[in-house]
């Protein structure tokens, strides 16, 4: 009799996805803001904020992408077929923004071409990634074990404007970090920034949390019915305190308050989806179990994942330990 | 004209592998290096390690960041345009695919960091350790990634329910039968291949008597190293064939265009094939070596493709003259590393200027070598991406349309030939501005930060 690593998987997959909206989220947030930067200076210091560290960051997209291929992998052919254009643009646009790190400062006579495809690429891919986030809560056709829907289907005005939303989630995010890495009128700037970030993203989240169970009676049967409607109550609330803390901590001197506060706003939203779509993986179609890998695989990965993320916790947190502190305007990227 | 999604996404998924496998090629040797030489200079001191070293590092980077940016697009063309390939073997591959990811992606992206920008904040044995996980980092990559692509090749230790492929013994799906020899005859071509750049960079610096006395370190290492691992392919080369012989004999009929099976067979140095009528036109042999080479026996069968049914041969002119081509620069290596050594014997490896020459030349030799030998064993392959168990026509993913695949080539391929050639160019700049002389100059290569975390709270650090 084998144990039950469903569960599990679906913590850690969960947790994974969450650290890459989180790490990549911030990073890609700065590179759209990078485009607000008036000058040259303070374009430097908002690049050598996440120059050592984005590449990590990076990497939880390739481990979200592959811990579902290995705990879920029906979903995984399902939704990527699905979602096959913007997962193009998201790839091509990162692709765009990875190397423009390196190139920008190596290939000064096209600077300004870098700078673009920096800012251009983080607003794109991000943009992509709201899209495949309204496209995955809305659901998709299926046949069996495939998708059989067109590659077209995913782009509805509900996606684009998860899309939209999203730019604004993780500029956020960006602004947090930016008022966390720097200081002076950089710091003001991000401020700034962050605060009408703060009011779309409010906005969005408003919209969306009317817009998703008035498209789908399963959602509005989660929310709505009794008494989870007494359950589920908390999340509105605790919400609303998050959003407080964020709008103040964005208007006083707090340092860390954005960012933590940003990070909470996410959660919270986060922890929405999934009450709205659990025990589903692929909405309407199939359930975690269903999706699920053999025991198998699931138990012979697990006992490295167990063994190995702490490790890459600590040394990815060494890593951003070493770069800790504000970034100085005097030591650069050659 | 109906567009054919299998046709065009085999040849997308072609495109962007053989575009991203040049930068493992590549960082996969330099890591290695550039650990090495961060090992010289904490042991011996010695300044010129550690600009030899700064000087590499920064064209690691460059060719770093274009190995994440097109790495990264690799596992969402499983789930894109081959979703029956994904959902029919990952139980067997997928860990080994996320394996990667925990032990080498992140253990490079974090070390990585640290080796280009924190020179100045950790200790030296800190940034040394750095490098060395950096270098293992890669290495750890491909064994898994070998291991993942060898039992498509040769699948061993699972069973077939439903269609799918369910896992039985790890040990027997990790060290399948063709991975110990595809790991050690890769590694082998990356470290080879990126000792040709260094010996041509060497070269090049040594001609416009740049950074020469850092250039003979790097020409001298290098020449040594390849003096060892040239041969040493040639042998892993042979132990690799003798493993297609046993477990995928229709690949090796096909590399060889062998149509009838016989023994004391020849070896077909050149020759048309011709998949139609089944036989070779214009052909070259050497009577008896191709039993003698492929068996180790001039007597020995060697299979031909006649064997097997029309429907499950691989093209046979494609991995025939990748293979050629493969084999013909290991010959041209061969010949590189032999007047190497007489040179060096004559004390004239430095100053001999049409072998200077001949040296800078050879930077492309290793990558077109990796690029023929993989296209050789994955053409060889075909139809299957698992041998003999999954058709590459029932792998694709059945939503996709002809031109839906069309744009996502065309994006791939617009991006792709923008950003190579621009690394490209720019990693040629670096080389050209030579090896930095004072260590002020290569630059603190460091993120930022206060001296100590606790003057944030008060006055500015000076």
């Amino acid at each position: 009799m084998m144990i039950d690593f469903v569960p599990l998987w679906t913590l850690l997959l969960a947790a994974a996805v969450f650290f890459y909206v989180l790490l990549d989220g911030f990073d890609l947030g700065v590179g759209i803001l990078y485009g607000l930067a008036p000058e040259r200076n303070a374009r430097d210091l908002i690049m050598n904020s996440i120059a050592p560290v984005w590449d990590g960051n990076e990497t939880w997209l390739v481990f979200g992408g592959l811990g579902l291929l290995a705990a879920f992998p029906l979903a995984f052919a399902i939704i990527l077929p699905a979602v096959y254009f913007p997962i193009l643009i998201m790839l091509l646009a990162l692709a765009f923004r990875g190397v423009a790190f390196e190139f920008r400062n190596r290939n000064k006579e096209h600077a300004s071409f870098w700078d673009h495809a920096f800012c251009f690429g983080s607003l794109i891919a991000t943009f992509a990634q709201g899209i495949i986030l309204g496209a995955y809560i809305q659901g998709f056709k299926v046949d069996g074990r495939h998708f059989e829907g067109s590659a077209f289907d995913c782009f509805t005005w509900f996606s684009l404007f998860t899309g939209i939303a999203l730019i604004f989630g993780y500029s956020l995010l960006g602004a947090g970090w930016l008022i966390l890495k720097t200081e002076g009128d950089l710091q003001d700037a991000a401020r700034r920034h962050g605060r009408w970030c703060f009011i779309a993203v409010i906005v969005a989240i408003c919209i969306v949390s009317l817009w998703t169970p008035l498209n789908d009676l399963d959602i509005a049967q989660r929310w709505f019915s009794w008494p989870n409607v007494i359950y589920l109550s908390p999340i509105p609330l605790v919400t609303i305190a998050i959003a407080f803390f964020e709008w103040r901590a964005l208007n006083n001197l707090s340092e860390t308050g954005p960012f933590i506060g940003a990070i909470g706003l996410f959660l919270i939203s986060y922890c929405g989806i999934i009450i709205s779509l659990f025990p589903m993986i692929i909405p309407h179609h199939f359930t975690l179990w269903q999706a699920a890998s053999a025991p198998e695989t699931q138990t012979f990965l697990l006992v490295g994942t167990m063994f190995l993320l702490p490790v890459i916790f600590m040394y990815s947190g060494w890593s951003y330990w070493v770069f800790r502190g504000k970034v100085r305007a005097d030591v650069g990227y050659h | 004209m109906q567009l054919d999604p299998l046709i065009l996404s085999r040849f997308q998924f072609a495109w962007v592998i053989a575009f991203h496998i040049l930068m493992p090629a590549f960082t996969v040797g330099l890591g290695s290096y550039i650990a090495l030489l961060e090992g010289m200079h904490f042991v011996t001191k010695r300044e010129i390690y550690f600009r030899i070293s700064a000087f590499w590092t920064k064209i690691f980077a460059v060719a770093f960041g274009m190995g994440v940016v097109s790495g990264i697009v690799m596992p969402f063309q499983f789930g894109t345009n081959w979703s029956r390939y994904a959902d029919t073997t990952a139980n067997v591959l997928s860990p080994l695919f996320a394996y990667e990811g925990l032990t080498a992606f992140f253990l490079e992206a974090a070390f990585l960091g640290v080796l280009l920008f924190g020179r100045q904040l950790v200790p030296r044995w800190a940034h040394f350790v750095s490098a060395l996980m950096v270098a293992l980092g890669t290495l750890f990559s491909s064994f898994w990634i070998l291991a993942a692509n060898s039992w498509m090749q040769t699948p061993a230790g699972y069973h077939i329910i439903d269609g799918r492929f369910f896992p039985v013994d790890w040990m027997h799906i990790i060290f399948n039968p063709s991975f110990p020899y595809r790991l050690a005859h890769t590694v082998t071509a990356f470290y080879i291949s990126t000792a040709l750049v260094v010996i041509s960079v060497a070269a090049y610096l040594i001609r416009k008597n740049k950074s020469s006395e850092e250039a003979r370190i790097m020409l001298s290492m290098t020449f040594w190293l390849l003096t060892l691992l040239v041969p040493l392919q040639v042998v892993l080369g042979d132990m690799h064939g003798l493993n297609t012989l046993q477990y995928q004999p229709a690949k090796l009929a096909a590399i060889e265009a062998h149509w009838e099976s016989e023994s004391r067979a020849p070896l077909i140095l050149f020759a048309l094939p011709d998949s139609k009528r089944e036989a070779n036109r214009a052909v070259i042999e050497i009577p008896l070596l191709g039993s003698l080479i492929l068996t180790h026996d001039v007597n020995g069968e060697v299979p031909g493709l006649k064997h097997w049914p029309r429907d499950q041969r691989a093209p046979v002119a494609i991995p025939f003259f990748s293979f050629r081509l493969m084999v013909g620069i290991g010959f041209i290596m061969m010949l590189l590393i032999t007047i190497s050594v007489w040179l060096r014997s004559r004390r004239r490896l430095y100053n001999t200027p049409w072998f200077l020459r001949i040296s800078q030349l050879s930077a492309p030799l290793g990558f077109i070598g990796i690029l023929a030998g993989w296209t050789t064993t994955e053409v060889g392959r075909q139809p299957w991406t698992v041998y003999g168990l999954l058709r590459t026509a029932d792998s694709v993913t059945p939503s996709l349309t002809g031109m839906n695949v069309i744009f996502s080539l065309a994006g791939y391929m617009t991006v792709y030939l923008l950003i190579f050639p621009v690394g490209l160019f720019l990693m040629a700049r670096m080389i050209r501005n030579g090896v930095a002389q004072s260590v002020d100059t290569i630059a603190p290569v460091e993120g930022g930060q206060h001296r100590s975390p606790i003057s944030t709270l008060g006055e500015e650090p000076s």
